[in-house]
């Protein structure tokens, strides 16, 4: 049985008539324990399909399992670390990852579970701002305040929604390494959304492009047979790293590529031709006119 | 300008000047006492006091600083029920005024919170608040009087402790200040991103958490904002409400002076409940700050 099953699963938004399909016949089996990264196009539907895992939207079609069970709620089972942090702001460091934590282990002891929220602040090396507020740290500090609060529920599959989508370039990298480190003390399973194929590379197991919007769907999977650690500036010239991003990109901009659709519009050419100088200036400016009229011309553009 | 500047003049000279050329307006429109000298009709000097001026019975600012005096000098004495110190009145008007207030949160709050959380619920009520909201003091207070003219709370000697008329006016109060915490937490209520509630949602928080530990925190500013304009609603409605009962307290003192006919005291009636009201404003947005999140 495998571990996290998506069965031809289907989504839309819209009421009846205007509706539009975000996602069609998504299939998707995740092992215990593996890394999984979906790279997809902004707008392609990642956030609707890493939602539905979650339980946060229902699909219109097909079925989402979890160990053979049908997910129809959100639960602490499913750990998500959201695109935009999702920090409670009157909250400290601390309290945020305490209120997942008083949540999920009823049953255990006060201490225990401030040593397990200490134990997950310390993970993502937040020991020193765990009295803080959300508003006074970095963005980065504060996406690694919402993977420490979803690790500390102890899930048993962690969602990451574009988790450095947000964050700059070194950052992000910093960031990404961190990832694969913690990963890497549990080995927990992970889905990891991205739009980043080098991010995708660099931390997953298996990388699956989803196609673009609208009725994306999921390419084949490709594995990512690179050896853990994997190392940043070696990777770029590895043979391996080289042949999956060929392979990923190619499906991204070819066949799981935006449909092409061309489009005739008209275009408007603008006047090149100065006005006539040497006319001189009436009230209505009527002979100073530029000598060319406006050119029109109809041409077919086809759409990236 | 620079001289203004360098010794941060304008920011006290300014509003003196403000206040002075209010000052000179108001001599300038107030009522003069003029004492002639005339003959009567048997040919016998007399002296007539005669008052002229735009506005002959506005008392000058002097006028108004001689009566108001006794009432500023002891401002806690109590000479009889409706000579009191103007602080003693102020307290007795701001205890009432607290009462209707505590009373309007009290409703208008859950109220607000079942508006935000429910479109069906506001579409019930919607029409109902949009015409009642903006009903005033003055039309709320007779139908306050019918709805509790049975309260009659007596004490020992037999004297009435709470009557139709104190109910009456907390009711006014109450629900003239409601509507801007109402709408004001009701917002606050719909504005909590979703992000939060999605939280609550994979934590499987219980509707109770939910509401004490996401949606109550998320809504609080807007909450305080609406608790401050509400509070300046309940200050304005207590003259009325003071008026139509003849309760002391502020507004009961303004209204028996006008009847009085000592027009300085008025001046003086309404110079107090617009500093109160300022300092109202300005604790509550001391608190209002306290409360704004990220």
């Amino acid at each position: 049985m495998p571990f996290l099953e998506l069965n031809s699963v289907s989504k839309g938004y819209g009421a009846e008539g205007a509706r539009s399909e975000v996602l069609k016949d998504i299939n998707l089996i995740v092992e215990e324990g593996e890394f999984v990264a979906i790279v997809g196009y902004s707008g392609a539907g990642k956030t609707t399909l890493i939602s539905m895992i979650a339980g946060l939207l229902q699909p219109d079609a097909g079925s989402v399992k979890l160990r053979g069970e049908a997910i129809t709620c959100p639960g602490p089972d499913r750990g998500i670390v959201f695109q935009n942090y999702s920090l409670l702001p009157w909250l400290t460091v601390f309290e945020n990852v305490a209120l997942a934590v008083d949540q999920v282990f009823p049953q255990w002891s006060a201490t225990q579970r401030r040593e397990q929220v200490e134990k997950y602040l310390a993970m993502v090396n937040l020991t020193p701002a765990a009295g803080k507020l959300p508003r006074e740290l970095s963005g980065g500090m504060r996406q690694r305040v919402s993977v420490a609060r979803a690790l500390a529920m102890e899930p048993k599959i962690l969602l990451l929604d574009e988790p450095l989508g947000a964050l700059d370039a070194l950052t992000r990298a910093t960031l990404q390494d961190e990832i694969v480190r913690i990963w890497e003390q549990d080995r927990r399973t992970v889905v990891l959304i991205t739009n980043d194929v080098d991010e995708g590379i660099l931390t997953a197991d298996r990388i699956i492009p989803l196609s673009a919007g609208p009725s994306a769907t999921l390419g084949p999977s490709i594995a990512v047979d690179i050896p853990r650690p994997r190392n940043r500036k070696e990777l770029n010239s590895a043979p391996a790293f080289k042949r999956v991003r060929k392979a990923v990109l190619d499906y991204l901009l070819g066949t799981g590529g935006r449909q092409k659709t061309t489009v005739s519009r008209k275009l408007t050419l603008p006047d090149l031709l100065p006005e006539n100088l040497d006319e001189p200036r009436t009230l209505f400016g009527a002979k100073r006119v530029p000598r060319r009229r406006s050119e029109e011309k109809f041409e077919s553009v086809e759409l990236a | 300008m620079n001289f203004f500047k360098r010794y941060k003049l304008d920011s006290v000279l300014l509003p003196l000047i403000g206040v002075g050329a209010f000052l000179i307006l108001w001599l300038a429109i107030a009522g003069r006492v003029e004492t002639r000298k005339t003959l009567d009709e048997f040919g016998d000097p007399v002296t007539k006091t005669v008052k002229t001026g735009l506005s002959p019975d506005l008392p000058s600012p002097a006028e108004t600083w001689k009566a108001s005096k006794p009432y500023l000098a002891e401002p806690f004495a109590k000479r009889g029920e409706l000579d009191q110190g103007i602080l003693a009145f102020t307290i007795l008007s701001l205890s009432l005024v607290m009462q209707g207030y505590l009373i309007a949160l009290a409703i208008g709050t859950p109220l607000g919170f079942f508006l935000g959380l429910s479109k069906t619920f506001t579409k019930a009520m919607d029409p109902i608040i949009q015409v009642l909201r903006p009903v005033s003091p003055l039309a709320w207070f007779p139908l306050g009087l019918v709805l509790f003219s049975s309260v009659k709370f007596i004490d020992g000697g037999g004297k009435t402790v709470f009557g139709a008329s104190d109910a009456a006016a907390l009711f006014t109060i109450a629900v003239c200040s409601m509507w801007p915490a109402v709408m004001n937490t009701a917002v606050g209520v719909r504005a909590v991103p979703t992000d939060y509630l999605n939280v609550a949602k994979v934590l499987k928080l219980s509707r109770g958490k939910t509401l004490f530990k996401v949606l109550l925190p998320a809504t609080l500013p807007y909450m305080f904002t609406g608790f401050r304009l509400s509070l300046g609603i309940a200050w304005l409605v207590i003259v009325a409400v003071e008026m139509l009962t003849g309760r002391p307290g502020v507004g009961g003192f303004l209204w028996q002076e006008y009847n009085a006919g000592s027009y300085s005291r008025i001046i003086l009636c309404i110079l107090t409940i617009g500093i109160v009201g300022l300092v109202l404003d300005r604790l509550m947005s001391v608190v209002e700050s306290r409360f704004k999140t990220a």
